[in-house]
């Protein structure tokens, strides 16, 4: 028979249409939402202790947002059409819209956030360097360089009101994306209204863990120490986002389970064999149960300082794969059977080819570098002026 | 002037259908009447598919091949042969197999403890087709007269129309790098011809319907006959009418 | 109120960044949408011209019977009445849309594998539907060697 088919494919669906880079595209995007809104708890919701985190939330949602398209981009058949979405937005497509909520959280909400919160630092950059740096400053300025009292604090209202706005866009852009999946009628493993939310729940779990490894990795580097009120108050985050999130999960699996409708015995054999080790292992085990015990350990028992930041790093990286294994298997997964429920096919991944592991792990890479570049240009770390007090009045 | 056979020919299907014998067989094929230029409004195209009489010869897909040329190893149009155990019809899965989509037919079965059957499969042109509603860009439409269609210069090739489809039926061209599926040859169909599969069906298993055509068939078989489309549930819209066709099929 | 003025002016400088932004974009929605987009729904309505364009390969049966006529009234007196021409013989557009068809002459088809396809026993096949073992029926043997392909229940003498 057909290599890697077991049992009946209908004859078009053997070969599967979203790869590896798809996989990629949920994943970076969710990291992007997560590290928003852990950025917007410092900002709206008054959480001091993480403020150290906040302007290295606002990078590293920019780094991963200028990446977000790329996936997406390179897997199109017609790569030069996809300004089409811009052109001819299909009303009706769940697809359509995610150009325009990509604009608008780009531009709107991270580009004009990140240029408030660091205009001061701009204006006197563009005043203290010099050469190519100072060019870039100045343009970065836009021509002002008003930064008396008076307008920093406008900045700081103007600042405070588009993180307001730029919550629910953090929810749009992900619930969305799980809305892309969620509507496929066609795909019991996808069709479910729950999976936008679990998508948005992931994704916070995905972007806290993220910028807590790169703040602890970013002090280690600056051999500066870690505070250790932000690690824990982010901890104690990530530990009930992550429960809220593994419960939507368990509840999507149950209620699947305890229904068994028509596509049951296919889903049921597919995590059985093929999603094995993904879903269940990686998944299920080592990317959730495995960091949401060492996250409860860190919150309720008395542990050392330097116990509870080795427990908070390797349940963030846990808790990094674990997602990514979900993305990976509710795209790859959703691909394995088919639509006949009489089979399977496999997926291999390639190396060098143009949807393979070799571009996917360049668009993995490239995040950190952007990162790597925002930092050096927008330094994250030193005095950074509260919000509270000029935002609730 | 005489006007030969020749010139007849080449002056398209219009002109075609003055032939007296030519009557009958547009009434058989549900091919387009004679009349004057194609107007879309005048038209609204389906397919009849009768499983009794399907032989799982595969000179459907040979002919859809030969028509539109589809790439080696994808399919516009598809046999499959079921096979039901008898003896626990209720829990055991169908034996389904689609040799390379059936383009050479079939090995011949030999096992009669089993009910079995051929099913021909291709593009269901659904009214309310998901495959439309996903497109992002307006590449892939229901034409006026009710064929789902691919604008190829259109068409990002971001597969989601795939993903959409409840039956299968598309695929990405790997020379056009654009989704690609049935068009029920509207090549064709325009020009007063029957579809390249419902040409080639020996047995007229496969029966091209035109349900704005009164003198169609298909109203009096829709009429009499119990029919069923794949995958009601799935709430399409599907235009591919089954006659005889089993609940074990999906 | 001055100051409040002076001091936002500098918000300015984004927004009109920005909408210069939404202003080139409206401009190029206008130059690069096809002229026919949106005429009949959401898409490219010249798109349905160029699909009726395609060239087609099966001249259809009632292209072939015009010339054909003696060969469609041995086939009208048998069971294949309703076989139409190009099911066995091929796509013949290249040769009925010619200018001389004679310079396409079709290839005619080996009964030996043509006939089988139909005809060879599958449990599959409705019973009512004519089927042998060729192997036992012929032992391999060509089917016109004693079939009429046109109308097979007349036997060659």
């Amino acid at each position: 028979m057909i290599p890697g088919v077991d049992g009946f494919m209908y004859p078009n669906e053997v070969e599967l249409q979203w790869s590896l880079l798809i996989v990629l595209y949920p994943y970076i995007t969710g990291l992007v939402a997560g590290a928003f809104i852990l950025a917007s708890l410092e900002r709206v919701f008054k959480v001091d202790a993480v403020r150290p985190t906040y302007r290295l939330a606002l990078l590293t949602a920019l780094a991963f947002l200028l990446v977000a398209p790329l996936p997406l981009q390179l897997h199109l058949g017609h790569p030069e059409r996809s300004f089409e979405m811009y052109l001819t937005p299909h009303r009706s497509s769940a697809m359509a819209m995610f150009g325009f909520v990509y604009l608008w959280y780009l531009t709107v909400v991270l580009l004009v956030e990140v240029w408030l919160e660091y205009r001061a630092d701009i204006v006197r950059l563009s005043k203290t360097t010099s050469g190519f740096k100072r060019l870039v400053y100045k343009i970065l300025t836009l021509g002002s360089d008003n930064v008396s009292p008076a307008a920093l604090r406008i900045d700081d209202k103007v600042g405070y009101a588009v993180t307001v706005i730029g919550i629910p866009s953090a929810f749009l852009l992900h619930g969305y994306v799980g809305f892309i999946f969620g509507s496929i009628k066609a795909n019991p493993w996808w069709s479910t209204p729950l999976m936008p939310v679990v998508f948005l729940f992931s994704a916070m779990v995905s972007g806290i863990a993220a910028v807590m490894v790169l703040y602890m990795a970013s002090m280690k580097l600056r051999k500066t120490p870690i505070d250790m009120s932000c690690v824990d108050t982010i901890g104690k985050y990530l530990f009930y986002t992550f429960i809220i999130d593994f419960t939507l999960e368990m509840l999507d699996l149950i209620h699947r389970t305890y229904e068994s409708d028509e596509s049951f015995r296919s889903l049921d054999f597919m995590v059985h064999t093929r999603l094995w080790f993904s879903q269940v292992i990686l998944q299920i085990i080592l990317g959730t149960l495995v960091p949401l015990l060492l996250l409860a350990a860190a919150q309720f028992l008395k542990l050392a300082a330097g116990v509870r930041r080795s427990i908070y790093a390797v349940a963030c990286l846990l808790t990094l794969v674990g997602i990514f294994a979900m993305r990976w298997n509710v795209v790859i997964g959703g691909q394995l059977f088919s639509k006949s429920f009489l089979g399977y096919t496999t997926y291999k991944v390639q190396f060098a080819a143009r949807e393979g592991l070799l571009p996917a792990l360049g668009l993995m890479i490239l995040p950190f570098v952007i990162f790597v570049v925002l930092v050096k240009l927008l330094p994250p770390w030193g005095e950074q002026p509260g919000h509270a007090s000029a935002s609730g009045d | 002037m005489t006007m030969t056979r020749r010139d007849l020919i080449s002056g398209g299907g219009k002109l075609l259908l003055l032939a007296s014998a030519a009557a009958t067989w547009a009434e058989l094929t549900g091919a387009e009447p004679a009349g004057d230029a194609y107007r879309v409004a005048d038209h609204w195209w389906g397919m009849l598919v009768d499983i009794d009489k399907c032989i799982g010869c595969g000179n459907c897909v040979r002919g859809c091949s030969n028509e539109n040329h589809v790439p080696a190893g994808f399919f516009r149009t598809w046999v499959e042969r079921y096979e039901i155990s008898v003896d626990s019809p209720t829990t055991a899965q169908p034996h389904v197999e689609s040799p390379e989509g059936a383009i050479n037919g079939f090995p011949p079965s030999t096992n009669e403890n089993v009910k079995s059957f051929f099913v021909p499969k291709l593009c269901n042109h659904c009214a309310d087709s998901p495959c439309v509603q996903v497109c992002p860009v307006g590449a892939t439409f229901v034409s006026p007269d009710g064929v789902v269609l691919v604008d190829q210069n259109y068409c990002l090739g971001c597969r989601y129309c795939i993903q959409a489809c409840p039956y299968g039926t598309r695929f990405i061209n790997p020379e056009t790098q654009t989704a690609d599926k049935c068009t029920l040859c509207y090549h064709r169909i325009t020009k007063g011809l029957t579809t390249a599969c419902c040409e080639n069906c020996p047995t007229g298993a496969r029966q091209l319907v035109d349900f704005k055509n009164p003198k169609d068939p298909i109203h009096a078989i829709l009429r009499e006959s119990k029919v069923q489309v794949l995958k009601p549930y799935m709430a399409t819209g599907a235009k591919v009418y089954y006659k005889s066709l089993d609940g074990a099929v999906r | 109120m001055r100051d409040i003025f002076r001091n936002a002016g500098h918000l300015i400088r984004p927004a009109v960044v920005l909408l210069a932004a939404l202003g080139l974009f409206i401009l190029g929605r206008g130059i690069f949408i096809p002229k026919t987009f949106g005429q009949y729904g959401h898409y490219d309505a010249a798109s349905l011209d160029r699909i009726r364009q395609r060239p087609i390969s099966y001249a259809g049966q009632d292209a072939c019977v015009m010339c054909h006529d003696d060969q469609a009234k041995v086939r009208a007196s048998g069971p294949h009445a309703h076989v139409a021409c190009e099911a066995c013989h091929g796509p013949q557009q290249a040769h009925a849309g010619a200018d001389d068809p004679s310079a396409h002459k079709p290839v005619l088809p080996d009964t030996a594998v043509l006939c089988k396809r139909c005809h060879e026993k599958d449990a599959a096949k409705p019973k009512s539907f004519p089927q042998v073992v060729s192997a036992e029926h012929s032992g391999g043997a060509a089917c016109n060697v004693c079939h009429t392909p046109h109308n097979p229940l007349r036997m060659k003498p």
